[in-house]
């Protein structure tokens, strides 16, 4: 019988299918936290139960870390009894840890990746919902609550009821300075927050073909924004040589076994979806959030929508709310919108693609003296990267400040915060209240579009960007 | 985990759609490392001014209200992070059940590991008993999970949809973890099956 890539990879993951219960699930790899976990090894410890699998379980500091001079101890007590906790969970446990002052530190979504853990075919949990960024490598990954980050601890498996899934077929080619982010922002606004919900995506059609491995986790990562369960590609030739040779991934005869069945794991061109939605790229421009919730979303070119034109009551009363809270007043243009802050970094939009594309906009040019603009890399890796290539150097030079490695603003744990009414240009993934800080207001935007908005001081279309 | 099986509690009504686990728990209380204490951060921006003082304009510190068990809210509760700090604090503030049109995946998940639980009824069913609760103090609704219905006693009758493997856990308050390490034999076979590859 045909079956798309999500069936293939759940059928292969059954440890157990009682009648009338959910199907036990394996786990090939859990990533760990400090802000998810502590509760779980808790529980393992009143209960005297172990890790069953701790070299299938890997662990970073990366949620509330500050990102400032890290060879000072850190400020915030609770926050430092958090990553303490880790570290002795990790050491009692057997659990390797890539503690802050780890050249492989950085956010959990990143270095998964980064190192060749997450690879085509696995099922990967962690207790973060932006774990949907590792189905760009053609795994089923999901994220989970503390209860199950005890249940994988203790049993490396999951019960689990199957998801329906949805097709997004994207054709076309995005145009030149719309972004990965821009896609999965536009799918948002098409289909809504909770779209996904229940369901697991596959993005396929030539766009998405197209994207390069990190654009394709920036896909994935905003699954969740739509709902979703899990947001998964199906790997190719693009997936294997960003894979090749990577720390954790398997090397000689294991490599060339391993690529054999990671060139199965496709949808069959017959296969059933629960739903489809088609999306036409070459359509597609920058988008920019003006709301509360990722859905709330236009193009560069559009303005600030009028609630009275919405479709029913709840939409109306919704979208009053988010303008009162956003201090926006409907049919205000886009551009037109001034920032305070800006914030490139995130599991959506930290990685050194993303940075590239943020220096080439700001390179030459320097940020708007009301502007205070930040550059949070998405791990130690990606921060040498950078600053090989010299990035931070113009990220410096132009007026932005350069820092380590975290989640930092993107919710705002650590110092990192937005001010009671400042306006910030985003490249993270919710624009929810108070995401970023009690008060703050976040628009979310592709890192071209934050790069841009951080020398003009408002929203601004980065496809007329004159680069210097 | 604590049993549920019926409920008769005071409803408390939210009624604004897409409430996220940011609203829920507001980061900062993230830090705790323990499981208990989250209820006095619920809601946190809402229920409190800047300053620190309460917002009474907010349902939850509105003296009608207060002893509120059941929570009726809008559609896609929960939605945004995975944090089961958020069912931690609604338990904890002594929350049994919420009834909205919908919920998001991992929420609803984590409320069911807690003891706290969802129930999906139709958007219009909702918005009458969120006006109920509204016209009538303290208005009372009683959640029978054995029975899958919500009644009022005044006419008000519904019943819901949930699963029936997580409804028997709910119902007998079950470590669903010592449930899987039942099957300890077939997770072995399963590893042995796959060459339990690791890193």
């Amino acid at each position: 019988m045909p079956g798309t890539l999500f069936e293939k990879l759940w059928d292969a993951h059954v440890v157990r299918q009682p009648q009338d219960q959910p199907t036990l699930l394996y786990i090939d790899l859990h990533l760990v936290h400090e802000v998810t976990s502590p509760q779980a090894f808790e529980g393992l410890r009143v209960a005297n139960r172990r890790v069953r699998r701790p070299d299938l379980t890997v662990a970073t500091a990366d949620h509330n870390v500050p990102t400032t001079d890290r060879s000072l101890p850190i400020a915030d007590p609770i926050g430092a009894k958090q990553i303490d906790t880790l570290r002795q969970n990790c050491s009692d446990f057997g659990i390797q840890l890539f503690d802050i002052d780890s050249p492989e530190q950085g956010i959990v979504h990143v270095i998964g990746p980064e190192l060749g853990l997450t690879q085509p075919g696995q099922t990967i949990v962690c207790g973060d919902s932006h774990t949907s960024t590792h189905g760009a490598f053609g795994t089923l990954s999901f994220g989970i609550g503390t209860s199950e980050v005890e249940h994988v601890l203790a049993t490396q498996c999951l019960p689990q009821n199957k998801p329906r899934t949805m097709l997004v077929e994207v054709s076309g080619a995005l145009p030149e300075g719309v972004t990965a982010k821009d896609l999965a922002l536009g799918i948002i606004g098409q289909i809504g927050t909770a779209g996904g919900t229940g369901h697991v995506i596959e993005y396929a059609g030539d766009a998405v073909r197209s994207l390069s491995m990190e654009g394709r986790m920036t896909l994935c990562n905003m699954s969740i924004e739509a709902g979703a369960r899990a947001g998964m590609i199906a790997p190719d030739e693009t997936t294997f040589a960003y894979l090749e040779g990577r720390r954790f991934a398997p090397q000689g005869e294991a490599w060339t076994e391993a690529l054999a069945y990671w060139q199965t794991l496709r949808s069959d061109s017959d296969a059933n979806f629960d739903r489809t939605i088609r999306i036409d790229a070459t359509t597609l421009e920058p988008h920019v959030t003006w709301g509360t919730s990722p859905g709330m979303v236009v193009p560069i070119t559009g303005c600030v929508p009028d609630p009275a034109a919405s479709v029913n009551d709840a939409d109306r009363r919704a979208s009053e709310r988010a303008l009162e809270y956003m201090d926006l007043t409907p049919l205000t243009r886009i551009q037109d919108i001034p920032v305070d802050r800006v914030f490139i970094g995130s599991c959506t939009n930290a990685r050194i693609e993303d940075l590239r594309a943020a220096a080439r906009v700001v390179k030459g040019y320097q940020t708007r003296s009301s502007v205070s603009a930040m550059v949070v890399p998405g791990s130690q890796a990606v921060k040498r990267a950078a600053e090989a290539e010299g990035l931070d150097r113009i990220f410096r030079d132009s007026g932005f400040e350069w820092r380590e490695a975290g989640c930092s603003m993107c919710l705002g744990m650590n110092a990192d915060i937005l001010q009671p009414g400042e306006r910030c240009a985003s490249t993270s993934n919710r624009n929810f209240e108070g995401r970023q800080g009690r008060g703050g207001r976040t628009h979310l935007v592709s890192p071209m579009m934050a790069a841009a908005a951080a020398i003009t001081g408002h929203f601004t279309d980065v496809r007329e960007w004159q680069f210097k | 985990m604590k049993p549920f099986r019926t409920h008769t509690g005071m409803v408390v009504p939210l009624d604004r759609a897409n409430i996220d686990t940011d609203q829920i728990i507001p980061k900062q209380f993230l830090k705790r490392i323990e499981r208990t204490g989250f209820g006095e951060f619920l809601f946190y921006d809402w229920r409190f001014e800047p300053g620190g003082e309460l917002n009474l304009s907010f349902a939850l510190n509105q003296p009608r209200y207060r002893g509120a068990s059941i929570l009726v809210t809008g559609k896609n509760f929960g939605c945004g992070s995975s944090r089961e700090h958020a069912p931690w604090a609604l338990a904890d503030f002594g929350f049994r059940a919420i009834i909205a049109p919908s919920f998001a995946d991992i929420f609803a998940n984590n409320c069911m590991k807690n003891g706290l639980l969802p129930v999906t009824l139709p958007e219009e069913l909702v918005t009458t008993i969120i006006e109920q609760a509204r016209a009538n103090e303290s208005y009372e609704l009683t959640v029978d999970l054995e029975a899958r219905t919500v009644t009022d006693g005044r006419g008000l009758s519904a019943t819901f949809v949930i699963d029936d493997f997580q409804r028997h856990c709910l119902m007998e308050g079950l470590d669903d973890i010592g449930l899987t390490m039942l099957h300890e034999s077939d997770i072995s076979a399963y590893e042995a099956k796959r060459g339990g590859r690791s890193f």
